[in-house]
């Protein structure tokens, strides 16, 4: 079948699914629309959490980051899994047994403050909008690269799909939605890893094959790591499992990233949707089995990508085993790709703008090789070369290629734009719901209207959703300079601000009101002010004071590894605080007391 | 019975901080320590082909992150139960 038939079948049939969903799952009260009525089994939930979590940024762009930056990408891996640790030892059980609907009613109740309450509102809509953004963009691109509609139709076919379910169902149609969507989304990205991992190396599992040795017609036997790493540094590139970066900049940006995941209330609200304490912590487990799936296939796919980007570009270099460095006596130079004879994949994305190669020497062959490398310019002398003539490869490519690389049907092509319209999706909804909620229960509920009707405030949460739709569609559409900096400003702020409040909430009974409230507008101002000093105020361009680059940064802290710092500012200022003031009264021991006991 | 119960409480407390002193000390270990810290060190051996350091931190912390997870549910329910039986058998 015509490919182009076969992904509109496969997307549409995604789409006729969410919708039979929508419809079956009528939300009819506001514990259905917040928390699912409390009844998701923790199984089922992991799932779901999985698909919450997991964003078009980790479907499609992680596994291109890892392929260009190998072992320094892995404080993503860690980061976004680890924090799955934090967040089932340290909170999801406690505020499970808490037992209300949103986090900043948490932060509200414990310490006792509408204030705290409404910087905690603040701090959610931030983090949240910012990401939300990142979504609908990736909705928009996944429409447009498969289904051949403008971006704006494709954000607009995107923002009526999650119309349907989450103003529908709200968090029940969004959960069992997200169940069908991380099927489809983990389907898409195995399958093609499966497939390369067996060409490459005969090892079906990919987590496996990235350690294998490689399948070569000379029998020599070489790993595929090795020969990976030994190809890039022949073209001046660094290598695959080397360390590039700062120790401690990694260090500090893997614990950020940790702790962001941790306070991120989009995925804390799913822990509200289980049965009791038991299940919240087990759920869990199952969240991140599910997570880990996709995360421990993306380094295969990052390196395997990589490697067959190289022998794409360099023939007969990855065939036999040979090096520069071994032919450069000869003073030839090693033959390159040779653009007539270049693969149909090459030309697919050639046209997409997303690959683009310049001739620059004039002789036939593209040339790829890290033109900033003083001893490969000296080498470019001899050889002829002109520069690097690759000149831009786009890193998303490196999973939406996959299966063109791999030569796989066209059901596999239209099932990756399938998976990458799920993510987006299933990821925004539950954006979109953690807003809607701050709205309509901790604003107009907690704050302005005590006293609306159930009814009421359950059309107050739907309208609140198609307003937070609208809004994202339309910065979707017309993002703001910053939309690619969502990752360092949602995690900076989840990790210095609602994290610290949260976790100081169970686990100290000392931290009061002043303390709480001082310390979440320090942790998200200081961290602000950072990123805005290197990204510019507002990200607008032009006001940023230092350049963003290692020898600027504060003790080589990027801004995106800043929010481990803002959490150490904001815990600090918090314990000196509550410790000068008085402790809180009774009741709120009392209930401390209570979240601390599993019933 | 109502100091009994505080005390029975605050020592159901320090058991589960206990536990979750244990899960993080290897939280860090596997990932922070040797995935980042210790990742040269442990370099020097392999697994198949990869460097060990750099099979913690793209495999092997995800792994145990997992493992901890299901490990801490497990210690955690046992102690609930403790706890809930000898508040039974106190109440009788």
């Amino acid at each position: 079948m015509e490919l182009q038939t076969l992904i509109y079948l496969v997307v549409g049939a995604t789409f006729l699914v969410y919708i039979a969903i929508a419809i079956l799952t009528r939300a009819t009260s506001t514990g259905e629309f917040y928390v699912a009525g409390k009844g998701i089994h923790p199984f089922a939930n992991g799932m779901a959490t999985a698909a919450d979590w997991m964003s078009a940024a980790s479907f499609i762009s992680m596994a291109g980051l890892i392929a260009f930056i190998g072992y320094d990408a892995s404080a993503y891996l860690m980061g976004w899994t680890g924090g799955y640790v934090l967040l089932a030892l340290l909170l999801a059980p406690y505020l499970r047994k808490f037992g209300k609907f949103t986090v900043p009613e948490f932060i509200g109740d414990r310490f006792y403050s509408r204030t705290a309450r409404i910087v905690a509102v603040i701090c959610l809509i931030i983090a949240s909008v910012t990401y939300v953004i990142g979504q609908m963009k990736g909705v928009g691109v996944a429409f447009s690269r498969f289904l051949e509609v403008d971006f704006e139709m494709g954000v607009l076919i995107g923002m009526c799909i999650v119309f349907v379910y989450a103003v529908l169902g709200g968090m029940k149609g969004i959960t069992y939605t997200q169940i069908a969507q991380y099927v489809i989304l983990i389907f898409a990205y195995t399958v093609p890893a499966v497939f390369i991992s067996m060409q490459l190396t005969g090892v079906a599992l990919p987590q496996l094959g990235l350690g294998a040795e490689l399948q070569t017609t000379s029998g020599e036997t070489v790993y595929l790591l090795d020969k990976l790493d030994a190809t890039l540094a022949d073209l001046g590139f660094a290598q695959f499992t080397e360390h590039k970066g700062s120790t401690i900049n990694l260090f500090l940006l893997t614990l950020s990233l940790m702790i962001g995941t941790a306070g991120l209330p989009h995925v804390i609200i799913r822990f509200f949707t289980v049965p009791n304490v038991k299940a919240a912590r087990s759920s869990a487990g199952w969240a991140l089995v599910f997570i880990a799936i996709l995360y421990t296939t993306a380094p295969a796919v990052g390196g395997m990508s990589m490697f067959n980007l190289l022998k794409t570009m360099q023939p007969v270099q990855t065939e036999q085993n040979t090096s520069i460095s071994s032919t450069s006596t000869s003073q030839l130079p090693p033959a390159a790709l040779d653009y007539e004879q270049r693969p149909d994949w090459f030309k697919t994305w050639e046209a997409t703008g997303l690959l683009a190669v310049d001739d620059k020497n004039n002789d036939g062959q593209i040339q790829y090789y890290n033109e900033n490398n003083p001893e490969m310019q000296a080498k470019a002398q001899i050889y002829g070369w002109a520069g690097n003539e690759l000149v831009k490869v786009d890193r998303d490519i490196m999973v939406l290629a996959n299966p063109e690389i791999a030569k796989l049907p066209n059901w596999v092509i239209a099932l990756v734009a399938a998976g990458g319209i799920a993510a987006a999706l299933s990821t925004a909804a539950g954006l979109l719901l953690a807003i809607s909620s701050a709205i309509s229960h901790d604003l107009l509920k907690g704050t302005f209207m005590p006293n609306i009707t159930e009814k009421a405030e359950l059309n107050a949460g739907r309208l609140a959703m198609i307003g937070a739709i609208v809004v994202a569609g339309y910065l979707g559409m017309n993002p703001p300079g910053f939309a690619a900096q969502v990752v360092a400003l949602a995690f900076g702020l989840a990790a210095s601000s609602i994290f610290p409040a949260l976790m100081m909430g169970i686990f100290s009974r000392r931290v009061n009101k002043q303390g709480a409230i001082v310390g979440m507008l320090a942790g998200l101002l200081s961290t602000l002010i950072y990123i805005f000093c290197f990204k510019g105020f507002f990200f607008i361009p032009g006001t940023e004071i230092f350049a963003d680059n290692a020898d600027e940064w504060l003790l080589g802290i990027s801004p995106e590894a800043f929010g481990a710092v803002g959490a150490f500012i904001n815990f600090t200022l918090a314990f000196v605080i509550s410790y000068l003031g008085r402790a809180p009264e009774a009741d709120i021991q009392q209930m401390i007391e209570g979240i601390r006991t599993p019933d | 019975m109502a100091a009994n119960n505080h005390s029975l409480s605050a020592a159901y407390w320090r058991a589960n901080l206990k536990i979750l002193a244990i899960c993080l000390f290897f939280w860090f270990a596997v990932s922070f320590g040797c995935g980042i810290l210790l990742f040269d060190f442990l370099n020097q051996w392999q697994i198949g082909g990869y460097k060990l350091g750099f099979w913690f931190a793209q495999q092997g912390s995800i792994y145990c992150f997992v493992a901890l997870i299901f490990i801490y549910a497990y210690c955690m329910n046992k102690l609930d139960d403790k706890y809930s039986l000898k508040n039974k058998r106190e109440a009788q």
